[in-house]
């Protein structure tokens, strides 16, 4: 076959397509963002954990019935048009009792997940960047409260300050920051000594910039994963210490609370364990699957 | 390595120490005390009472005495059990609680690995999916209620297990699942983050590249760096099994050491209080000093002398 | 090399967990034996498995104060007498009981008994064991029981003597028992663990002889205890040396300790326990409609009250007509027919009917809400006051538990209805709550009470003073004491007894306590289980019970 020259065009160069990149650039989390959205089970998570604040939110407007008034009269009703998930042993509206449980566990959950996220990553990043002597008090005095029994620690507050919900969440980030701490600090440990932070270091770049930019966000998936599993704990040691006798003072509901009352109906009203069980398992199955996601999806590697 | 070892123990000590001083005041300062009961005593009787178990001394001289006991190992009497002393409770609630929670521990450990391997290794098939609705389910329903759901359904239903106590290893079955299905469920995740994250590293893929087989890779290379999370979690783990023991422990009538955490407080039986959490701190302790001189063997990355300058 | 190593160290840590769990558990798998009582219908098994809920806090009779050690002990243990199947005391270790004229000297003639061991009983072992609760040097927190006693105060409070003390054993087999004032419960006394006997020359040797089960654990009852596994189970088994022998048909008596309703209720529902709910343990209330339909629930009244305490020395409390307002708005009936479901006995008295039968009326009608206005007005009037709504919130204090919380969110409810008062809950943990109420720090504080003996003095004795022992109201009156000290010293059963009712007529009218309802025992038990005697204070005897 011959090919002559005459088939081929000169075009010449142009600046702007030569500069041009053929796949669109994409920030860090927009990126996050669509690897996530591929994963159909965190999607789900996402919904339902969307659903479940949406009926946190406006789940006691819903229905007619308040969430604390008692009427003897209407006690264990099954679920019916009238009351939708049942009534309790005092003839309160279960609905609306496990929404108002919704936001005060969720409230609990999330509220001591950022005390621990907060607290555990100054101090992990601090502790663990610095080395040397800082890390060794700080990862001591670290470890003076981790060894201090947790549930005892939570119990021996809750008689000394009295019961509530102020009480309740100091009891538990007293010593939850801590492994977030550890987690930190293992991190950003094994990072530091990384080509790219030691090079970072070498062009001159400060500690601040360092941790801001480099150690934190490469910390990001571990994180982020015991994030979504302090959560869950937060609701889950609510509901251990309602379990206990030192939960919430009622009329005040929460999943926990409402968990525990209807323990010993599991055989005659099963509703009233059924919706709060069924809730907080949700909540953290969704709560879960969600930080699974995002750990996939921060997590370069994976990258396909 | 002995001189790590050493330092360690030291501040082990040093925590110990703090963990007594601290429990030691906070029960001082909660209301009530050992013989606060709703038909009240003689006041003559209690101070009697107070005078005898030393509750009459200075504060400083009782927290020294203590001090003093801990270090002979003696946690002294019970107030509220008469016949027993804090020691007694300990040497017969423990070992029940020990093997409670090394069954819970194995099956946790084992079925998580399991899990979490399979999940790894078919990643984004439909077998990780499986694993992982399995393990977010074991994480996502309250201990004290998977322990009612299985008392209920297994046992008192379909009654394949005996209901409670803790009698004979039939009964162990039951109180054992329901203890371990979140630590299983954590291990599992744990171990296929960690599994995904050493499959993508640059030697598994050399390995492949030598034309080793998937199963070596996969035991040989993956596996091992992969336990490092899973081993670093037996610590807490450990800890948290033994004293979270106590819902369990109750739905299941099991006498362990677990029961008298909680009772003791209420009880305000110092002694108790005190020699529980004395016992539990060494426990702990100790855990987390094993775990971390384990992790310094698996992991050659992790110098245990914890990085002198000049590496 | 080191790999290798580390992979042997990783595996070596899993294998020892592995065999620690399996060498502990051949520890409690083996030695215990399948109780199955599935046996054949011809000869049924006379094996008893109850629940007593916790550990006994003691089995030293000396030193045991609470329910769950009295249900050990009573089976174990025979005092001078017992409570018969009839709820009379009647003579067991005792077997001739002479009274002086002026009831003030008791003397006993025991029968030929032997504990457990073989050594006799003698008087010398009742005279041991009351004295060596009142010696101040054993700590003994139940002493003040045997304070009827000549001395015995004296010697347990004050440095007395303990020679000083009104018991004397004549000889091995006649006990005098010389009392400070004429007691007309004293019988009913000496069936209580506090009087029960020790045998001497054990204890004398060995002073932790109560400490465990075996050699020295010698008792004189209708079983003796084989095994004391601490916070699991107390084994007993029928004692072929009780001198009454012949009666006890249960061979062997299992007390397992397990502290949750519902476990009790599926371990009886699935055949693991002959019995489950009071007095031993508690049924779990939702239960309570379901096993009442089905006809399985069984219900006895016992001599105990649940009240709400008012702090008399201030606040809005400090006023009669405001407390007797707050005592005629709640409908005890609609909490007893729904939060409680246990058939309980509205109080409108303090005293159970068991000893005043006229209470089961009460002083005024349950739910009288018009009456209950008026008071609330003249109250009002009083504290200068128009209307309800001026008025504080009041306080409403119990201790953490599911039941009071419902009852006082119910009475809040009642309250608020009825009156327009409004009310603030609130809980603490029991021994903060304790404290609180014994120093008075409240405003309206839930306690109950559970007679230790049959009269109605154990009601009302607690409010003789406004200070100590257990008023908690700050609540005093002269004409109450006199009628209470009149009352101790009156030989005649009818003249005592009309004053201990005045008595509790004039504490009724000014209401320092808002009596709620009566207590009952709620149990269900195997149906071929019977005679198993339940008292009228919930104590429960084994003694004649046996399975059909």
């Amino acid at each position: 076959m011959q090919i002559s020259k005459d088939k081929f065009q000169l075009v010449g160069t142009k600046i702007s397509e030569a500069e041009k990149i053929s796949k669109p650039s994409l920030s860090f989390w927009k990126d996050v963002f669509i690897r996530f959205r591929k994963n159909k089970l965190a999607m789900f998570g996402l919904v339902l954990l969307a659903i479940l604040i949406f009926m946190a939110i406006f789940g006691p407007y819903m229905t007619e019935y308040d969430y604390a008034t008692n009427d003897l009269t209407n006690k264990n009703q099954e679920p019916s048009s009238e009351h939708w998930f049942g009534t309790d042993d005092l003839g309160r509206d279960v609905f609306a009792r496990t929404w108002e449980g919704a936001r005060i566990s969720i409230f609990i959950g999330v509220a001591a997940a950022l005390i621990d996220l907060f607290i555990g990553v100054l101090w992990g990043g601090i502790s663990g960047y610095k080395g040397g002597r800082t890390d060794e008090m700080m990862m001591r005095f670290a470890d003076v409260l981790y060894g201090v029994p947790y549930l005892l620690l939570v119990i021996l507050l809750m008689v000394v300050l009295g019961q509530g919900l102020g009480t309740m969440i100091l009891a538990m980030t007293i010593t939850g920051w801590i492994n977030m701490a550890r987690i930190v600090r293992g991190q950003v440990l094994s990072l530091k000594s990384q080509e790219y932070v030691l090079a970072a270091k070498t062009l001159g770049a400060n500690t601040s910039r360092i941790m801001a930019k480099h150690l934190i966000p490469n910390s990001m998936a571990p994180i982020l994963v015991t994030m979504t599993l302090t959560i869950p704990n937060a609701i889950f040691t609510e509901a251990f210490l309602s379990f206990i006798g030192l939960g919430l003072t009622p009329p005040l509901a929460s999943w926990g609370t409402m968990a525990n009352d209807g323990l010993p109906a599991i055989r005659y009203y099963p509703w009233r364990l059924f919706f709060p069980a069924i809730f907080i398992s949700l909540t953290i199955f969704a709560f879960n699957v969600v930080g699974d996601g995002l750990r996939d999806a921060l997590d370069p590697r994976l990258r396909k | 390595m002995a001189k790590y070892i050493g330092k360690r123990l030291l501040y082990m000590l040093i925590s110990l120490w703090l963990i007594i001083t601290a429990t030691f005041f906070f029960m001082r300062i909660a209301p009530g005390n050992p013989f606060t009961s709703e038909k009240q005593l003689p006041p003559e009787i209690e101070a009697n009472l107070n005078a005898h178990y030393g509750l009459d001394k200075p504060w400083y001289a009782q927290y020294g005495d203590y001090l003093l006991k801990v270090v002979k190992w003696d946690f002294g009497p019970s107030f509220k059990y008469k016949s027993q002393t804090v020691n007694d409770l300990i040497s017969e609630g423990f070992p029940v609680s020990f093997i409670l929670g090394m069954e819970a521990i194995l099956l946790a450990v084992a079925f998580g690995l399991i899990l979490g391997i399979i999940a790894a290794l078919k990643h984004n098939k439909w077998q990780d999916y499986t694993a992982m609705i399995i393990a977010v389910a074991g994480i996502s329903v309250p201990s004290f209620i998977m322990a009612t759901f299985l008392q209920y359904f297994l046992a008192i239903k379909m009654g394949i297990f005996p209901v409670a106590r803790f009698e004979t290893f039939m009964h162990t079955i039951l109180p054992a699942l329901a203890l371990a299905s979140t630590p299983m469920a954590f291990i599992a995740r744990l171990t296929r983050s960690s599994m995904l994250e050493v499959m993508s590293n640059d030697y598994i893929k050399t390995a492949k590249a030598k034309g080793l087989s998937q199963g070596v890779i996969t035991v040989k290379h993956a596996i091992r760096n992969a336990l490092l999370p899973v081993v670093t979690y037996m610590g807490p783990l450990t800890a948290g099994i033994l004293t979270g023991s106590f819902v369990i422990e109750r739905i299941f009538g099991i006498p362990g050491l677990g029961a008298h955490f909680v009772t003791s407080i209420t009880n305000r039986d110092y002694t108790v209080i005190m020699g529980v959490t004395v016992f539990y701190s060494i426990i702990l302790l100790a855990s987390i000093l094993l775990v971390d001189i384990a992790y310094g063997i698996i992991d050659p990355r992790i110098k245990l002398a914890g990085g002198k300058k000049g590496e | 090399m080191k790999k290798r190593l580390s992979i042997f160290f990783s595996m070596l840590l899993v294998l020892s967990m592995f065999l620690a769990a399996c060498g502990g558990k051949g520890d409690t798998g083996s030695g215990e034996k399948g109780g199955d009582k599935d046996a054949g219908k011809s000869d049924v098994p006379q094996e008893l498995s109850v629940n007593i809920n916790t550990e006994p806090p003691s089995l030293h009779p000396g030193l045991a104060k609470d329910a769950t050690s009295g249900t050990v002990l009573r089976q174990t243990f025979e005092g001078l007498t017992r409570i018969g199947e009839d709820g009379q005391p009647h003579e067991a270790a005792a077997e001739k009981i002479d009274i002086s004229e002026d009831q003030k000297v008791y003397t006993f003639t025991l029968r030929d008994a032997t504990w457990s061991n073989g050594d006799p009983v003698t008087a010398k072992d009742f005279e041991y064991a009351w004295k060596w609760a009142l010696d101040p040097n054993n700590q003994s927190e139940y002493a003040y029981q045997l304070y009827y006693i000549q001395g015995a105060e004296d010697a347990n409070l004050n440095g007395g003597s303990l020679d000083a003390v009104g018991v004397v054993a004549k000889d091995d087999k006649t006990l005098e028992v010389t009392l400070a004032n004429p007691t007309p419960f004293f019988l009913e006394l000496t069936a209580f663990y506090t009087y029960l006997p020790i045998n001497s020359k054990i204890a004398e040797a060995n002073p932790d002889w109560a400490n465990d089960a075996g050699e020295n654990y010698t008792s004189n009852g209708p079983f003796v205890m084989t095994e004391w596994s601490h916070s699991d189970k107390i084994l007993l088994e029928k004692n072929e040396k009780y001198w009454d022998a012949d009666t006890v048909k249960l061979t062997n008596i299992e007390m397992i300790m397990i502290n949750d309703p519902n476990t009790e209720l599926s371990m009886f529902d699935n055949g693991e326990l002959d019995w489950a709910g009071a007095p031993t343990g508690a049924l779990p209330t939702d239960a309570m409609q379901a096993l009442k339909d089905e006809g399985r629930l069984v219900t006895k009244s016992i001599a105990g009250i649940y009240n709400y305490k008012f702090n008399t020395t201030e606040g809005p409390t400090a006023n009669v007509n405001i407390r007797k307002a707050l005592a005629h708005a709640i409908n005890r009936q609609e909490v007893i027919d729904n939060i409680l479901q246990g058939e309980q006995l509205p109080a409108m008295g303090i005293v159970p009917p068991s000893m005043f039968p006229e209470n089961e009326k009460g002083y005024f009608p349950d739910n009288d809400v018009e009456k209950a206005k008026e008071f609330l007005q003249k109250g009002l009037e009083e504290l200068g006051y128009k209307e309800a709504s001026e008025l504080p919130a009041i306080v409403l204090s119990y201790n953490t538990s599911e039941a009071h919380q419902k009852i006082a969110q119910a009475i809040q409810d009642m309250w608020k209805k009825n009156l327009g008062i409004e009310v603030t809950l609130e809980n603490q943990e029991w021994a903060v709550y304790l404290d609180k109420v014994h120093s008075l720090d409240y405003q309206v504080a839930r306690m109950g009470w559970l007679g230790d003996f049959n009269d109605a003095i154990n009601f009302l004795e607690m409010y003789r003073d406004a200070e100590g022992g257990n008023n908690d109201t700050g609540w005093e009156s002269k004409e109450f004491q006199d009628l209470l000290a009149k009352s101790a010293t009156e030989g005649d059963h009818d003249a005592r007894q009309q004053m201990l009712k005045d008595a509790e007529a004039i504490f009724m009218e000014d209401m320092p306590v808002l009596p709620i309802y009566f207590y009952t025992n709620n149990w269900v038990q195997a149906e071929n289980l019977k005679d198993v005697v339940v008292s009228g204070l919930g104590d429960v005897q084994y003694k004649w019970a046996h399975f059909e």
